[in-house]
């Protein structure tokens, strides 16, 4: 097992996840709750990953982003390096490549709630962050877990945004599935087996974990 | 709070120096070295001081696009000279740095049960294969080698709608062994894999394709130039010569 390709992924999983957390909640409580005319225009732009190919993505991530490129070059002002072929242009990459598989859960569980009972807090003095934290997130828990769940999920097992945006760097870029890839290359059947497996459990059990979370109510 | 610093310091260098971290050359390697470079890799990471070789496989083509956005290598390995020369013409590294290190040969494999008659038919036989793995000739080297084949023997056109194109060499090399074609056309280097050796093997006359020159580049914004040169050095040196010959690989000829 390439334990280092698996700590590049729980990594990249884990911070994207969390980016996820920092964008992708305001902006599904927006989407939730907005009644402006062009919120189809947002929710199209969130689930345009679903429908693009991954390729598609990494193509514009790449033009956009070369050393030569204006947002290249600011990049490398400031941080001092490129942002393709690093694990901060990959991580990049997978957060826009997985706002949907956040975002859409959050949403739709934000959706869900009584308007009546936000519009409550609000006349009794709450602040936006208070009403979201008092009485959306306390109602929302499983599909916000549930989101998070499988923003991880989906990033772990990404590909191809990974291979075309890290460009397979061991260490850096490589995560378990590029290994995978690698491995089958390598003719090495008995490591890309032992990682598929692994994959194929974590995959069943997070799914499991979400529906038991869909599933789930919490009391009014 | 100085003392400690200085305690602190002192005891990191003394750390430092008993177990010195090997250099990192990091290699964007064309798919014909995936065996061959694994064992320099040995090789090198015995020596004294020791060197760390963390390569990627794929095609030079692809390898090429990603060195043109500056991906953080220190050696680029391409199984075609063109492509390092393309980076220096465009003002990436120094033709100083640029090298040629082997010849690659090309073979066709076919499984051990095959019914194709390469030893009797030559690259001929292959005008009776469903499926012919080779690698893409628009970004892989051997893709274009395995063309020049196919063409000289008459065959371009009767057996291009049954081409499976791969990423590179080594994916067409795996598409062939796991059976989903009933041939490849490969390179010699990856035959030697105990996988491989239980299927049938025909060295394609080097006459037949242009000559596959690999060289390979010092890439200019290396962090470890020594190592990158010390590696270099050991691919062209008597034992790395030998050994790129062992993995089926013809001398530079420069």
């Amino acid at each position: 097992m390439d334990w280092i390709a698996v700590g590049v992924t729980l990594k990249l999983a884990a911070l994207t996840t969390a980016a996820l957390a920092a964008i992708g909640l305001p902006l599904a409580y927006w989407l939730a709750t907005t009644r402006r005319a062009w919120r189809p225009l947002v929710d199209a732009a969130v689930a345009v990953p679903l429908l693009l190919p991954p390729t598609v993505l990494g193509f514009y991530l790449l033009m956009s982003t070369g050393p030569d490129t204006l947002a290249g070059r600011v990049y490398a002002r400031v941080a001092g390096g490129t942002l393709p072929f690093s694990f901060a242009g990959v991580w990049l990459a997978s957060v826009l490549y997985n706002l949907p598989f956040a975002v859409r859960p959050f949403a739709a569980g934000f959706a869900a709630i009584d308007r009546r009972l936000l519009e409550a807090a609000r006349c009794l003095g709450a602040s936006p962050v208070r009403t979201f934290a008092t009485v959306v997130l306390p109602l929302s828990w499983p599909a916000v877990l549930a989101g998070l769940v499988l923003a991880f999920a989906h990033t772990v097992g990404e590909f191809g945004v990974v291979l075309m945006v890290g460009g397979n760097i061991p260490g850096v870029t490589r995560t378990i599935a590029l290994a995978i890839y690698d491995d089958v290359q390598a003719l090495d059947y008995g490591a890309a087996h032992e990682a598929s497996a692994l994959l194929l459990v974590f995959a069943v059990c997070v799914l499991a974990l979400t529906y038991t979370l869909q599933r789930r109510t919490p009391a009014v | 709070m100085r003392a400690a610093l200085a305690l602190a310091l002192a005891a990191g260098l003394l750390g430092a120096g008993q177990a010195r971290p090997p250099a990192v050359v990091r290699v964007a390697a064309a798919a014909d070295l995936k065996f061959a470079l694994d064992e320099i890799a040995v090789r090198l990471s015995r020596r004294d001081p020791p060197i760390r070789v963390d390569a990627t496989y794929g095609s030079s083509g692809s390898m090429h696009a990603q060195l043109r956005q500056r991906a953080p290598f220190d050696v680029y390995l391409s199984a075609d000279i063109g492509y390092p020369r393309d980076l220096v013409a465009r003002g990436i590294g120094s033709s100083r740095d640029l090298f040629t290190y082997a010849t690659g040969r090309l073979v066709v494999w076919v499984p051990a049960g095959s019914t194709l008659p390469i030893e009797r038919d030559g690259v001929r036989a292959l005008e009776g294969a469903r499926r012919i793995a080779i690698a893409n000739p628009r970004h892989a080297p051997y893709g274009r080698a395995a063309e020049a084949v196919l063409r000289s023997a008459g065959l371009w056109a009767h057996v291009r709608p049954r081409l499976v194109m791969a990423e590179n060499v080594a994916q067409a090399a795996q598409f062939g062994q796991s059976g989903a074609a009933d041939a490849a056309i490969i390179a010699r280097s990856l035959a030697v894999n105990p996988a491989l050796r239980a299927g049938r093997l025909l060295d394609v006359d080097p006459g037949t394709h242009p000559p596959v020159i690999q060289g390979g580049l010092i890439l200019p914004w290396t962090g470890s130039r020594a190592a990158a040169e010390t590696f270099r050095d050991y691919l062209l040196s008597a034992e790395g010569r030998d050994l790129l010959a062992e993995y089926g690989f013809g001398p530079a000829g420069d």
